[in-house]
């Protein structure tokens, strides 16, 4: 007599669009319930304030909406960058770090040239200079996978320290004053070097870069030959090779777009937003963006939706911190449910299940 | 520590009343009505943290001095020097504060970019020193002349040390002092020196090694930099950090320490001696009331024992030597009277020699036989390694 489980699960063929945003849908709201469940549990507050202060502080104000929209965005090219690595199943971990090259190539520009040549020039120098240095940090470790099978994750992470080991000994040539470690708004009176405003707007070329560069990526992966051979590696290497690819020029030639585009997100960190740079200036994005990467599929317009969601919390956190004196680890618990919840619903979306059939066998 | 906080409670209370009494008089001046005041800080750290935790004191300290609602202050916390520190201030200025606080040095310049923005907005910076330079009228620097306190703990420190001479657990020709500092900037090195000064005016054979974490607030680095002087036969320690690791490895290693804005006598209950710290109640008090009264804010603030806005937490007495109290109740006298001057050039030389002259930024700060710290700017200016001090930069 054979037993057959009560539940019975196996991987969906496909799933249709409704039915996927459903899911979706149905975890966010769990997710949401089991927050406010959390919430009264611990504070005693009620829990739809607590949602209304997170939507406040996210677009509680015209400033408010530009500022979720500028950290938005530039986790977002981070996500872009991540997408055609990880699509190959090459464990870019170092994101942190190639942001952190790239800002800092942006800023010693920005630094040693200013008022020496015109300003259109300089930040044109800037954003090519980010995106070498984003390169080199890219290629590094994809030489040595690629010849000597090195561990890439491991790789990556470790010159994550190196980069910020190279912007701390930077710092001591533009700290001011000497020893604070602190180099301050670059610029400030002559705004050298910062994209500038347009139509108004401070943040009108981040939005441009990014939004390029998110629509180029999605094209790039979906249709493009070299899209199609950075799938091809991910499946499987031994399939590319005996299909004829270079799997040693796609990896290097993937990580160099990758580490090129990080290095951009650390260009816009420096020129676009920050106009400073620190051994935070990547402030952990670098990895947040693995999640929305990950999140996304790949699918850079979907990644959109991702950055969103988590700089919404982000900055909904601070302001449930200023309002209602909650710490801001608290958003951390309350963003920490909503992502298991997501994480779990692609479980959903992969498998089917359904209930056992229970027969009895005689 | 709770008659030192009545004290400054009194202080603060005095001085508001004074306050309002002219704010009377002068009707026209356009201040802000008590209950359409907002005020607005932008915090580095949160209440888990030294530096933010003396600051929020102080913040409630004003709040009881004037009368000021929970509703009325709106307080940001764990703002990073980044451009996070301007989308707060924009922030706290949209919500409609009047004035608007920030503590940690590296804001600086984010909080000038919202002082440009918002000219009818007071703007007051801890720590900084590019207010008057700024060409911001709505821009101000304040800090506490928290040498005067380190001087005192270091008396503190002193008489221990000369104890333990006394007692034999050291000899005379090993007594050296080891310092945790956060960043070799003359915030940093003021600190320590005055610290130093405090030791010798007491134990004159006292040399100190300083050594830094390169960060502001690290409990681990802290913990570990302590351990390492303590390896260097360091026989006593202090810190210009602001996490309780150094009196953690003090405590395990059973070397007495001196800590900073907090007492630390709970982390290190058998070595802690004393804490210099900070009492901002006494300037957010001033700057508050000066908005209610429409009055100019000076744009370098800087006060010490005279006006309350330093001190010393609690002696441990289970640690301090005999007379501790005593010596520390006199030398506060005289701090405060002006006859005692912290960097009097008498008691400390460069290579051998007394300074008789030193500018900083083109000013000269040596006058009258001593170094006038903090008198022409309200952030440290005192970045000279003297003798009997060595600095480890790595």
């Amino acid at each position: 007599m054979k037993k057959e489980p009560f539940l019975r699960m196996s991987k969906r063929e496909s799933i249709s669009l409704w039915k996927e945003a459903l899911i979706y849908f149905v975890a966010i709201l769990l997710a949401l319930i089991v927050c406010a469940g959390v919430i009264y549990a611990l504070v005693q507050m009620n829990p739809i304030d607590v949602y209304k202060a997170i939507f406040d502080g996210a677009l509680g104000s015209k400033r408010r909406i530009w500022i979720t929209v500028r950290d938005t965005l530039t986790l977002l090219c981070i996500g872009v960058g991540l997408a055609p690595a990880f699509r190959m199943r090459f464990w870019n971990i170092g994101a942190e770090g190639q942001i952190l090259v790239g800002g800092v190539a942006a800023a010693a520009l920005m630094i040693n040239l200013a008022d020496k040549i015109p300003n259109v020039l300089l930040i044109l120098l800037m954003l090519a200079a980010a995106a070498a240095a984003g390169i080199v940090w890219g290629l590094i470790p994809a030489f040595f996978k690629a010849y000597w099978k090195t561990n890439e994750t491991l790789f990556t992470l470790m010159l994550n320290y190196v980069a910020m080991q190279v912007v701390t000994y930077c710092i001591i040539f533009w700290e001011n004053p000497k020893g604070s470690n602190s180099v301050g708004i670059i610029n400030q009176a002559t705004r050298a070097g910062w994209l500038p405003e347009m139509f108004g707007n401070d943040y009108f070329w981040n939005i441009v870069i990014v939004v390029l560069l998110t629509v180029v990526m999605y094209i790039y992966l979906r249709y493009s030959k070299g899209g199609y051979e950075v799938a091809v590696v991910g499946e499987s290497e031994r399939t590319a090779r005996y299909a004829g690819i270079n799997v040693k020029k796609v990896m290097l030639r993937t990580m160099a777009i990758s580490g090129a585009i990080c290095g951009i997100a650390g260009f816009i960190a420096v020129s676009g937003s920050g106009h400073t740079i620190s051994t935070s200036t990547a402030n952990g994005r670098g990895f947040t963006a693995i999640i929305v990467a990950w999140l996304a599929r790949f699918n850079t317009f979907a990644m959109v939706l991702i950055a969103f969601g988590i700089i919404f919390m982000e900055k909904g956190a601070i302001q449930i911190a200023s309002q209602y004196g909650l710490n801001e680890s608290a958003s951390d618990v309350l963003l920490g449910i909503i992502l298991f919840f997501i994480l779990g619903a692609e479980f959903f979306v992969r498998y089917k299940i359904e209930p056992g059939r229970h027969r009895q066998q005689e | 520590m709770k008659i030192r906080k009545l004290l400054a409670l009194a202080a603060a209370a005095t001085m508001a009343l004074s306050c309002t009494a002219i704010s009377v008089n002068a009707e026209e001046s356009a201040g802000v009505a008590l209950e359409d005041l907002k005020v607005g800080v932008i915090y580095i750290g949160d209440e888990n943290e030294g530096y933010t935790a003396a600051h929020m004191e102080g913040i409630d300290e004003m709040m009881e001095a004037l009368g000021l609602d929970e509703s009325q202050v709106i307080e940001k916390t764990l703002i990073g020097e980044d451009e996070t520190c301007a989308d707060a201030a924009f922030d706290l200025a949209d919500q409609g504060c009047q004035i608007i606080f920030a503590t940690s040095f590296g804001h600086e310049s984010y909080l000038m970019e919202a002082a440009a923005e918002y000219p009818d907005i007071e703007f007051c910076h801890a720590t900084g020193y590019q207010a008057a330079s700024s060409g911001l009228s709505n821009m101000h620097n304040y800090f506490d002349s928290i040498y005067e306190a380190r001087y005192v703990s270091g008396v503190v420190a002193g008489l221990k040390l000369n104890e333990m001479i006394e007692d034999g657990t050291i000899s005379s020709d090993e007594v050296k002092i080891g310092y945790v500092g956060a960043y070799p900037y003359a915030e940093v090195i003021s600190g320590f020196t005055s610290f130093y000064l405090g030791v010798t005016s007491v134990c004159p054979e006292a040399t100190m090694e300083v050594k830094y974490t390169n960060s502001w607030a690290s409990f681990d680095l802290e913990k570990e930099c302590a351990e390492a002087l303590i390896a260097d036969g360091c026989v006593l320690i202090s810190q210009h950090a602001d996490t309780t690791g150094a009196p953690t490895a003090c405590e395990a290693a059973g070397v007495p320490c001196v800590g900073y804005n907090v007492s630390m006598i709970e982390t290190a209950p058998t070595t802690a001696l004393v804490s210099a710290s900070n009492n901002w109640g006494i300037y957010y008090t001033y700057a508050v009331q000066c908005i209610l009264d429409g009055e100019d804010i000076d744009v370098d603030w800087c006060q010490g024992y005279s006006e309350g806005a330093v001190r010393i937490t609690d002696l441990n007495e289970d640690v301090v030597a005999e007379g501790t109290a005593e010596a520390v109740e006199e030398v506060v006298a005289s701090i405060s009277d002006g006859s005692l001057h912290v960097f009097d050039t008498s008691t400390w030389t460069v290579d051998g020699e007394t300074l008789d002259t030193y500018e900083v930024n083109g000013i000269e700060y040596i006058s009258d036989g001593y170094f006038h710290e903090s008198e022409y700017g309200s952030a440290p200016a005192f970045d000279i390694i003297i003798d009997g001090i060595t600095s480890v930069v790595e």
